[in-house]
C-alpha cells in the first residue's frame, strides 16, 4: 500500500542558485498528487528531492525535511532502500535495451540478490499485468527486447519495472510527453488504477491531464508552492491569483 | 497569452451583450405598449423574437466550439458556463416578452378599462432589473449583481398583489374579466422576467467570485477576488 509524503521547509539549491524556497506539503497516500508550472519552476527539481537523486547533480543539496511513510529521507536512509521504495518514471522511456522484457522488470528485483526464479516469473506476471502490459507482450516476454515496444509500450514496461520492487510510492516526471494520446490515455488510465495500491506523485505540463488524473494539484512558480488545493478547486477557482493567470493560460 | 483564444472570448461576450440588447428592447417594448396600448410596438417585439432566437444558436455554437478546442479553465471555464446559462435566460426573456405583447394585442381588441394594478410601476421595476444584470455583466461586477437578487423580492410582492387586486375586480365585475385576466398574466410575465434577471445575476456572481448563490445560497462574500497570496 501507499504511504502519505510530508514535506517540511525544503530548500534546494544547485551550487550557490537556489531552486527551491521552503516548500512545505503533505501529500496524502493513495492518492495522485500532479505538479504544475511553467518551465524551470522547480517541479522536477521537487520531485528529484523526494527520492534523493537530487543530490545526484555534482553540487546540488537539499535542506529541510522529507518523511516518506515512516522514513526520513534526509535522515540516515540510504539511498538504496529508499528508492526501493519510492519507483520513479522519467519522461522518455528509458528501458534497458539489450534486455528482453522480462529482464528489464525483473532487473531491479536480481540487482538486490531477488534468485527465485518461480517468484521472479510471478512478479514479472504480476508487474506487467499492474502496468496494462501484460496482454500485449506475454508471448514475447524472452524473445523480444525492452527497445523493440512502441513508445507507449516501452513507458509502461519502465512502469512495470518501478513496480516489481514493490514501491510504495511512485514518482513520475511528464510520463507522457514522449507519448501519442492513445498511449498518454492507456497510461492515464493505468494511474487511475495504480492509485489504489501507491501514492503517485506527477510533474506534467499537460494540465488537462493533471485535471484528469489526480485528486491534488500544486501549483509551482519561480521556486515556490504557490497553492495546493484539491485538484478541482485550482481548476475551476484557484485562490492565487498567479495559478489562475498559469491555467488560464495567460502566462507561462 | 492565447491570442485567439481571447479573441474567441471576447467574441462570445460581444454577442451576448448584443443578444441582451435584443432581449432588454423586447421587455421594454412590450412595456411601452401595455402603457400606450400600441400594437405596432407589440408587432415588433414578435418579429423581433427570431433576432434573439438566431442569437441564442450563435452563442451556444461559439461556446461549444471554445469548450472542445481551447479546454478553459477557472475564470475563463465559468466565464463560458455562465454565458452558456445567461443565453438561455435571455432567450426566454424573449419568449415573455413575446407572451405580454400577445395579452396586450388582446387587450387592445376588448374594450378599455380602469384596472386597479399599476403594470407600469412594476415593468420599471423589471426593466430596471434586466438593466442592472446586463450591466453586472458587462462591467463583471458582483456587487451589481447582488443589488439585482434583492430587487426580485419586491418584483414577487407586486406580482402577489396584482393578483389578489385582479381576482376581486373580476369577482366584483365579471364583465371585465377578461382584461383583467390579460392584465393579471401580463404581471406574472413580468415577474418571470424578474426571475430571469435575478438567473443571469447569480450566474454573474458564479463567474466573478466562482460562488454558487442559487436558491438564496449566500456568497461567502459580496466583495471584489482577494489579490495574490503570498505564501
Amino acid at each position: 500500500m501507499g504511504v502519505g509524503i510530508a514535506v517540511e521547509q525544503l530548500n534546494a539549491f544547485y551550487g550557490k542558485t537556489q531552486a527551491l524556497f521552503d516548500i512545505n506539503i503533505t501529500v496524502l497516500a493513495n492518492h495522485a498528487t500532479a505538479l504544475i508550472g511553467p518551465s524551470g519552476c522547480g517541479k522536477s527539481t521537487f520531485i528529484r528531492c523526494l527520492n534523493r537523486m537530487h543530490e545526484t547533480v555534482p553540487e546540488a543539496r537539499v535542506e529541510g525535511k522529507v518523511s516518506i511513510g515512516d522514513l526520513s529521507v534526509y535522515n540516515g536512509t540510504s539511498a538504496t532502500e529508499l528508492r526501493r521504495r519510492v519507483g520513479m518514471v522519467f519522461q522518455k522511456p528509458n528501458p534497458f535495451p539489450t534486455m528482453s522484457i522480462y529482464d528489464n522488470v525483473a532487473a531491479g528485483l536480481r540487482l538486490n540478490g531477488f534468485r527465485n526464479r518461480k517468484k521472479l516469473d510471478e512478479i514479472v506476471q504480476r508487474s506487467l499485468h499492474s502496468a496494462a502490459l501484460w496482454d500485449e507482450v506475454k508471448d514475447h516476454l524472452h524473445k523480444k527486447s525492452g527497445a523493440s515496444l512502441s513508445g507507449g509500450q516501452q513507458q509502461r514496461l519502465c512502469i512495470a519495472r518501478a513496480l516489481a520492487v514493490q514501491p510504495e510510492v511512485l514518482l513520475m516526471d511528464e510520463p507522457c510527453s514522449a507519448l501519442d494520446p492513445i498511449s498518454t490515455g492507456k497510461i492515464e488510465e493505468l494511474i487511475f488504477q495504480l492509485k489504489e495500491q501507491y501514492t503517485i506523485v506527477i510533474v506534467t505540463h499537460n494540465m488537462q491531464q493533471a485535471a484528469r488524473v489526480a485528486e491534488f494539484t500544486g501549483f509551482f512558480l519561480l521556486g515556490k508552492m504557490i497553492e495546493f488545493d484539491k485538484t478541482e478547486k485550482i481548476f475551476t477557482n484557484p485562490s492565487d491569483k498567479r495559478t489562475e493567470d498559469y491555467v488560464t493560460g495567460r502566462f507561462g | 497569452m492565447r491570442t485567439r483564444f481571447q479573441q474567441q472570448m471576447e467574441d462570445l461576450r460581444e454577442k451576448l451583450l448584443r443578444m441582451g440588447g435584443l432581449a432588454e428592447l423586447a421587455v421594454d417594448r412590450a412595456c411601452q405598449a401595455y402603457t400606450e396600448r400600441d400594437l405596432t410596438r407589440c408587432q415588433l417585439v414578435l418579429e423581433n423574437e427570431s433576432l434573439i432566437n438566431a442569437a441564442e444558436r450563435e452563442i451556444d455554437e461559439l461556446a461549444f466550439d471554445i469548450l472542445a478546442t481551447q479546454q478553459p479553465a477557472a475564470v475563463d471555464l465559468r466565464f463560458i458556463l455562465a454565458v452558456t446559462k445567461i443565453n438561455a435566460d435571455l432567450e426566454r426573456v424573449g419568449d415573455q416578452a413575446v407572451n405580454i405583447a400577445e395579452r396586450i394585442m388582446d387587450l387592445i381588441e376588448l374594450p378599455a378599462v380602469d384596472l386597479p394594478v399599476d403594470i407600469p410601476r412594476m415593468a420599471t421595476a423589471v426593466s430596471a432589473m434586466v438593466r442592472r444584470a446586463l450591466e453586472s455583466f458587462v462591467e463583471g461586477k458582483a456587487e451589481l449583481a447582488q443589488a439585482v437578487l434583492e430587487m426580485d423580492h419586491v418584483v414577487d410582492r407586486m406580482r402577489d398583489e396584482a393578483f389578489i387586486v385582479l381576482v376581486r375586480k373580476m369577482n366584483e365585475q365579471p364583465q371585465v374579466t377578461q382584461q383583467a385576466l390579460d392584465a393579471l398574466l401580463v404581471a406574472r410575465n413580468l415577474e418571470r422576467v424578474a426571475d430571469h434577471a435575478t438567473n443571469i445575476s447569480e450566474d454573474v456572481i458564479f463567474w466573478v467570485l466562482g460562488a454558487d448563490v442559487r436558491h438564496h445560497a449566500q456568497a461567502a462574500s459580496v466583495a471584489p477576488r482577494p489579490e495574490r497570496r503570498e505564501q
